[in-house]
């Protein structure tokens, strides 16, 4: 009887989602009528913000619960499709939509390490996670690390360890939210922020995991929608053909006999040639600020007083005072101009080839250069199957069966975007190379002003040699830019730019709100409810979570608003902290019967701690932040660099555990049954650890 | 309770089957992505190998071994009687 109402329920998402998707391809529709009859871009960028946000706030009112296991775990009772769509958008965040395809844009080929090491981890979830926590069956993952190793020592460094890795997460979501509204809407940015809180606490706060699993499957179909179609539009254009994962060799090809050209170009290594003047010009007056500052003064003034001494045309003479008008303020400001010219020696250089894996100038940097590679994507494919969030989410399907299908669905639903990444920056690469280069300034295409005027770091572009002709080393392209500007460079109307927006902001919101539920359950659940008062009464329980959610959510919103600066690194030191500190327990808690309390709490001890010390002493910010001195050459093991410490954390996390487990007592009989327990999803006359 | 020697051969299939998976995704990522470089010199249909191989080869295996994995264990399951039941 269950199973049929189970089947019904399935059913009736299937209906209800299908409405829904053809809604919102109806709404899309609108908009392009709309837009035809004069609708400005402005008000479609509002369309687009309201609509979904009400949207995502209707879904949460009508999943607001007061039941725990409702709240905790949506009931238990989400389908594997659907919960693979959840999952999809759960994990794909501002970052991946985008930002990733301009990673892949600017990286080629070694930017594949967040593609294979953002999907590979789900294998590890699959094999060894999700089908045993789903058995396990109670509300969080340092639940299960405090039913596995008893007391609340593991518990509670599972707790700091989950709020650690999530909480500089959901910063960067809510940072992602605010620059997303800014840059449609013209909203400013800090209210931006807090426009895109306010979604994601309608969600959450009143339905907790069971609103944000409906909501989330909503925002997946738009994401999906709005990261798809450009690409295929742009697929047909350059390839012919609408399946761009498949076709899109061709337009690498040219983009590989474009990058020999543009080497050899006479024109282009006469930019490069001024670019390196520019920056070895930089480079020498850094060496003596002070001098270099009175000297460039001295020049400027004695120049503008000879043109008006020789009574030039005043426009000559306005252009140099406007030269000593923008000249630095004083030597600090000059230091810091000069500083950022002398960045411009990585511009003077050729093309990096696409397709070519492991750059370097010799073989000893190719390798070091595989080396990190390898060690990024090991850590990002362990941090995957080691971030709370994720494993979470394999708490609400029904039963073992549907979390192991419901893993499969995951991967596919990210798959999708994953797999199309790689082909649209090589197609947006060949526009570049083959239309955008060596077409003349007089003559931009619209999307490259137009980027340009929202925000200079997306699109800049300057005639360095005042030929009129656009040369490639006098583009810079943000990374952001290569996903944002795909509608227009496949001349798609700008709704579509609009739902790229809509889709951005529905990665980001889907993401954050899974991030602030792992952090505020954490405290409610496993510190407040656990620790510190077990007694509590299931209201009690739930107003406390609710306040929590509210608290964090500001704090991190307070944090995004000030925008901090190494917020990149920190959301990719984040997968080494998980994977270092979760993964060896996590797993060997279930394979191993005789790992120990001991063991488990001083590896995951150990494995954070060396992650963290070797970030401490090697990232430029951190070591700022902790006074570390000695150069950071003599910090650095095998030339790893700090983005991929989990790669040291996590084998020590696995060699602290087995050593000191077997130095301790074996786990005593209740623990060896609740292993028996977790690896069968179904035993005759077994104990229950369903969580009520 | 105590285990039948049933439970501890699912046991045992279900490592086998996990090892063998987890052998699969360390050829694919970490066999493949260390050999990048020469796989590259192999172009199909415009695509270096490597590249290719990374950017959606890799992708696409992950996707059919978890789905692999949970048809097998799902069926695993019933061969030992250990499925759980259809309440």
């Amino acid at each position: 009887m269950a199973t049929q109402t189970q089947a019904q329920f399935a059913q009736s998402l299937k209906k209800y989602y299908s409405i829904y998707a053809g809604g919102f391809i109806a709404f899309v529709i609108l908009l392009a009528i709309a837009e035809q009859m004069g609708l400005t871009p402005k008000y479609i960028g509002y369309a687009f913000l309201f609509a979904t946000i009400g949207l995502y706030a209707i879904i949460g009112i009508m999943s607001r619960t007061a039941d725990v296991a409702e709240y905790y775990v949506a009931g238990r009772r989400v389908p594997a499709f659907f919960n693979g769509m959840a999952t999809g958008a759960d994990w794909m965040s501002a970052a991946s939509f985008i930002g990733m395809a301009g990673g892949l844009y600017i990286q080629g080929y070694d930017g594949l390490a967040f593609i294979m090491g953002w999907t590979g981890g789900y294998v590890l979830v699959a094999l060894f996670l999700a089908p045993y926590l789903r058995k396990f069956g109670q509300f969080t993952i340092p639940d299960f690390l405090g039913a596995r190793y008893g007391g609340h020592t593991a518990r509670s460094i599972g707790v700091f360890a989950a709020v650690l890795c999530s909480f500089t997460y959901v910063v960067a979501q809510i940072y992602g939210v605010g620059i997303i509204t800014s840059r449609f809407t013209g909203i400013p940015f800090n209210i931006g922020v807090f426009v895109g809180l306010g979604g994601i606490l309608v969600c959450s706060m009143l339905g907790g995991m069971r609103a944000v699993t409906w909501t989330q499957v909503a925002q997946y179909v738009i994401l999906i929608i709005a990261y798809l179609l450009p690409v295929v539009w742009l697929s047909v254009q350059i390839t012919h053909f609408p399946i761009p994962q498949l076709s899109y060799g061709y337009a690498l090809e040219k983009v590989t006999e474009r990058e020999k050209e543009i080497t050899n170009n006479p024109k282009e290594i006469e930019v490069r040639n001024i670019l390196k003047a520019k920056a070895t010009d930089a480079e020498a007056k850094l060496k003596d600020p002070t001098a270099a500052y009175a000297a460039d003064k001295a020049t400027l003034e004695k120049k503008l007083a000879d043109l008006k001494a020789a009574n030039v045309a005043p426009d000559q003479i306005a252009a140099t005072e406007k030269a000593l008008a923008a000249f630095p303020k004083d030597v600090d400001a000059a230091k810091a101009q000069w500083t950022k010219e002398k960045g411009l020696a990585a511009r003077a250089v050729p093309p990096r080839p696409h397709a070519e894996a492991f750059v370097g100038k010799d073989d000893a940097a190719r390798n070091t250069s595989r080396l990190n590679f390898l060690a990024l994507v090991f850590c990002l494919m362990v941090g995957t199957a080691a971030l709370p969030h994720i494993l979470m989410r394999y708490y609400t399907t029904p039963s073992v069966k549907e979390a192991r299908q419901s893993v499969g669905w995951s991967l596919f639903f990210i798959f999708l975007l994953y797999f199309t990444a790689p082909s649209l920056a090589v197609l947006v690469k060949f526009d570049v190379y083959s239309h955008l280069v060596g077409s003349s300034f007089a003559d931009l295409p619209r999307w490259v002003a137009s980027w340009a005027a929202v925000d200079p770091t997306l699109v800049s572009i300057k005639d360095l040699n005042g030929d009129g002709i656009v040369q490639l080393a006098e583009i810079v392209l943000g990374q952001d830019i290569i996903v944002l500007a795909t509608p227009e460079i496949a001349g798609l109307p700008y709704v579509v730019s609009g739902l790229v927006a809509a889709g951005g902001l529905a990665a980001a919101l889907s993401t954050a709100d899974g991030l602030l539920l792992t952090i505020a359950n954490a405290l409610s659940h496993d510190v407040y409810y656990k620790m510190i008062d077990p007694h509590a009464s299931t209201k009690r329980r739930l107003t406390i979570a609710k306040m929590l959610l509210l608290l964090v959510a500001a704090i991190a919103a307070t944090v995004a608003a000030q925008k901090p600066a190494d917020i990149l690194f920190l959301v990719s030191a984040a997968f080494s902290f998980a994977a270092a500190s979760f993964f060896p327990a996590l797993v060997l808690g279930i394979f191993w019967k005789r790992a120990s309390s001991w063991g488990a709490v001083l590896g995951m001890a150990a494995g954070l701690g060396i992650t963290f010390y070797y970030m401490a002493t090697t990232q430029p910010w951190l070591r700022g932040l902790f006074g570390v001195t000695g150069s950071i050459a003599d910090n650095t093991w095998f030339g790893i660099s700090p983005i991929s410490a989990g790669i040291f954390g996590v084998p020590l996390g696995f060699a602290v555990i087995i050593i000191v487990s077997l130095l301790t007592p074996a786990p005593d009989k209740k623990t060896q049954e609740l292993i028996e327990h977790v690896r069968y999803p179904q035993l005759r006359g077994d104990i229950d650890t369903r969580a009520t | 309770m105590q285990l039948t020697e049933r439970h501890k051969e699912y046991w045992r299939r279900n490592m086998r089957m996990t090892a063998i998976l987890l052998a699969i995704w360390f050829v694919v990522t970490y066999v493949v992505g260390f050999y990048a470089r020469e796989l590259n010199e192999l172009v199909i249909f415009g695509f270096p190998f490597g590249f290719y191989m990374g950017a959606q080869g890799s992708l696409i295996i992950y996707v059919i071994m978890i789905f692999f994995y949970a048809i097998r264990m799902n069926k695993l399951d019933k061969e030992y009687d250990v499925a759980e039941g259809e309440g």
